[in-house]
């Protein structure tokens, strides 16, 4: 191989090795070390002075007991658990909403389009933090939801939804759906016009040539949404922690808290590990749906 | 370029062969025959935009009927108002006497072959063509028979299995025609059905085509833009331009006796000659056409009064070009070549008349071009007979 290639294919991998790769193994090592009232909170550290002793201390001191330890406290699976069944309900609610949006955006005239679409990502354009916390004031006790039911007489008491679950399900939701949208709106733009009236002259009602036409061929797009909703959605900390308040448990949430809370560094990097571990499977399937459509586009 | 195919096997019903004793398929001739569509007084409009242009026509079962025009003169909009697709401003169709309004597309005894082929890209060649009859109220254990009997007649039967993208384009063109064709509709609906195809594999398709819709006795309406392919495929040729049919005829009469200048001019090649006509008795008429230049004598069926203006349209290949005066001709015209284009089979000569008018005749090549008699800058006759072209009316 010449040196030109060799430089340009290995530019991107020294990049990934030092971006993705490098960070890694500094949170696994960390994973495997102890806690220490120290600075940095944990051991062993590296002792290059101390030459091939020092080596061998800091392989002796690394174990797998914070691993262990997330088995024994029920608190750490079950976040887990909890946070594969909210990004898992958050990502059909997500599907269910996001469709019917992507859907009309397909059959929307040439003209309309690009506002639809504009207004699809207009809320990316101010910070994802504020647009959390905005959601306070509709859903608080006295926010503007509740402001509303009380006036028009829907509700006789406030309903409270804030610190719920649900106020977690409806942040998410808001949060993610763009990355429902997207994905489902671009298998439906492409997909010819001629195809449903075909469906239709063969003898398709509307809703048929729906369920036989239009759905299977915006299923790549619906993977792809549904991937990029729940795999985000499964670490999320930011919305449990705003809108959730204490009762929601989920796994970033518990993340955090190892890191800044109780200053824990071996055990949160142990429970980051796992939640990467298993993000790799959607991922990776993620990636193949991906591959499989580049393909059949061929 | 536009030469219809000459043989007779292209359009067997159409033309009858000498001395044949076989009956004529001409529906269209026949008082007591019913028509399967009846047009009447129909008229679609799109805003303010007239698309068909109350429209009257009657199309016979077994028909194979070509839709002919520019685009935008309105043929797809008619195919679309049969298929379901728009309705029908005023006026109504009548598809075996019955009023096809209000029946919605997935109800109508139509199918349609589209442009684009529409395939089910999710789906298999043996799943595209059973979609329809799936959705039928034929038996379960039906269906896989006549998916079959479809893919014969298609010459499909190795590519069940495979999806849309596996296939080339002219197979996916037959499996439309198949998926079209499988519910045995009384009406198909052909949409520039072979305008994806490169011209050899349109030919042969135009035959296959042809040879489908006669074992089938399927009724055929077919919508193009390619005038060689109307030809070639139709019984009758309907001529449309800014939403009226401006001539329905059989291609021969298409061809031969053009009813305007529009006709005459868009199909085929034509020399059209400006003229004032005046009556010579028996139909035959004098045209003069230019100063100092002998009158054109031609034959015209209908009276034609006197000084009238008329276009004289004769067809390249009727007027012969030799390189000395000819005997006995009723019309000869002397000329000096201008430009000879070569297309291997047949030369077209321009020649330049007195008094700077061109007018083209197209020769077949049954000599070797070395032993031509004639080139660039020669001087030569022009000649054709009384019934070679046809009068038209401005």
């Amino acid at each position: 191989m010449n040196p030109r290639r060799l430089f340009v294919i290995g530019l991107p991998y020294l990049w990934l090795l030092a971006l993705f790769l490098v960070p890694f193994f500094i949170v696994l090592k960390i994973a495997l070390s102890d806690t220490a009232v120290s600075i940095p909170p944990y051991t062993p550290v590296l002792d290059l002075a101390a030459g091939w002793q020092g080596v061998k201390d800091f392989w002796a001191g690394l174990d797998l007991e914070n691993f262990v330890f997330l088995t024994e406290d029920a608190l750490y699976w079950k976040a887990y658990l909890s946070s594969l069944q909210i990004a898992a309900i958050s990502t059909v609610i997500a599907l269910l909403v996001g469709y019917p949006i992507a859907y009309a955006m397909a059959q929307a005239s040439d003209e309309w389009r690009p506002t639809l679409m504009m207004l699809i990502i207009l809320p990316f354009w101010t910070s994802f933090l504020i647009r959390v916390y905005s959601w306070i004031g509709i859903l608080s006790n006295e926010g503007f939801l509740n402001q509303f039911l009380l006036w028009s007489g829907l509700s006789s008491t406030p309903l409270a939804i804030m610190n719920t679950t649900t106020a977690v399900y409806i942040g998410i939701v808001y949060t993610y759906l763009p990355f429902m949208v997207l994905p489902i709106y671009a298998a439906l733009e492409k997909m010819d016009g001629s195809l449903i009236e075909a469906a239709e002259d063969l003898g398709c009602s509307r809703i048929s040539a729906f369920w036989l036409v239009t759905l299977p061929l915006s299923r790549p797009g619906v993977i792809a949404g549904c991937f990029l909703v729940f795999i985000p959605a499964l670490g999320e900390f930011v919305i449990p922690s705003i809108l959730g308040g204490s009762r929601t448990l989920m796994i970033g949430k518990v993340l955090w808290e190892e890191f800044f809370s109780n200053r824990d560094w071996p055990v949160a990097s142990a429970v980051a590990v796992v939640l990467l571990l298993l993000l790799i499977v959607p991922i990776i399937l993620f990636q193949r749906n991906e591959q499989r459509q580049r393909e059949a586009d061929q | 370029m536009a030469q219809p195919d000459p043989t007779p096997a292209a359009k067997p019903e159409a033309v009858k062969p000498a001395g044949a004793d076989r009956p004529v398929f001409a529906p269209w001739n026949d008082p007591d025959a019913k028509p399967l569509i009846q047009f009447r007084n129909v008229t679609k409009k799109f805003g303010e935009f007239v698309a068909i242009d109350n429209l009257t026509v009657d199309i016979f079962r077994r028909e194979f009927f070509a839709l002919l025009g520019p685009s935008g003169c309105g043929k797809t909009t008619l195919m679309r108002m049969l298929a379901g697709f728009e309705t029908v401003s005023e006026g109504t169709i009548l598809l075996d006497g019955v009023d096809i309004a209000p029946i919605p597309p997935n109800k109508r005894a139509t199918n349609m072959m589209f442009q684009s082929y529409a395939l089910f890209p999710h789906l298999t060649v043996w799943d595209n063509i059973a979609f329809g009859l799936k959705r039928s109220d034929m038996p379960r254990d039906q269906i896989p028979a006549r998916v079959e009997e479809m893919l014969r007649l298609t010459r499909l039967e190795k590519f069940g299995k495979r999806k849309p993208h596996q296939i080339s384009g002219g197979q996916r063109q037959r499996v439309a025609l198949a998926r079209s064709l499988a519910k045995a509709p009384k009406l198909l609906l052909l949409d520039e059905p072979l305008g994806a195809l490169d011209k050899k594999l349109r030919q042969e398709t135009q035959f296959e085509l042809m040879d489908i819709q006669e074992k089938t006795g399927t009724t055929f309406v077919i919508v193009t833009h390619d005038q060689e392919e109307a030809m070639t495929v139709a019984s009758r040729v309907a001529v449309m331009d800014h939403g009226k049919m401006i001539q329905v005829d059989t291609p021969d009469r298409i061809y031969e006796t053009p009813n305007s200048v529009y006709v005459a001019d868009f199909i085929g090649d034509v020399n059209l000659v400006q003229g004032r006509a005046t009556a010579q008795g028996g139909g035959r008429y004098a045209i003069d056409w230019a100063e100092g230049q002998p009158p054109i004598h031609a034959t015209a069926t209908e009276g034609i009064a006197p000084g009238t203006a008329v276009h004289f349209a004769i067809r390249p290949e009727k007027v012969a070009i030799s390189a000395e005066p000819p005997e006995g001709r009723a019309n000869v015209v002397e000329g000096q070549i201008l430009d000879i284009a070569y297309l291997g089979n047949i030369s077209t000569y321009k020649v330049q008349l007195a008094g700077g008018r061109i007018m083209k005749s197209q020769v077949t090549n049954d000599r070797r071009l070395a032993r031509r008699s004639f080139t660039w800058d020669d001087r030569v006759w022009l000649s054709f007979t009384e019934t070679a072209g046809v009068v038209l009316l401005d």
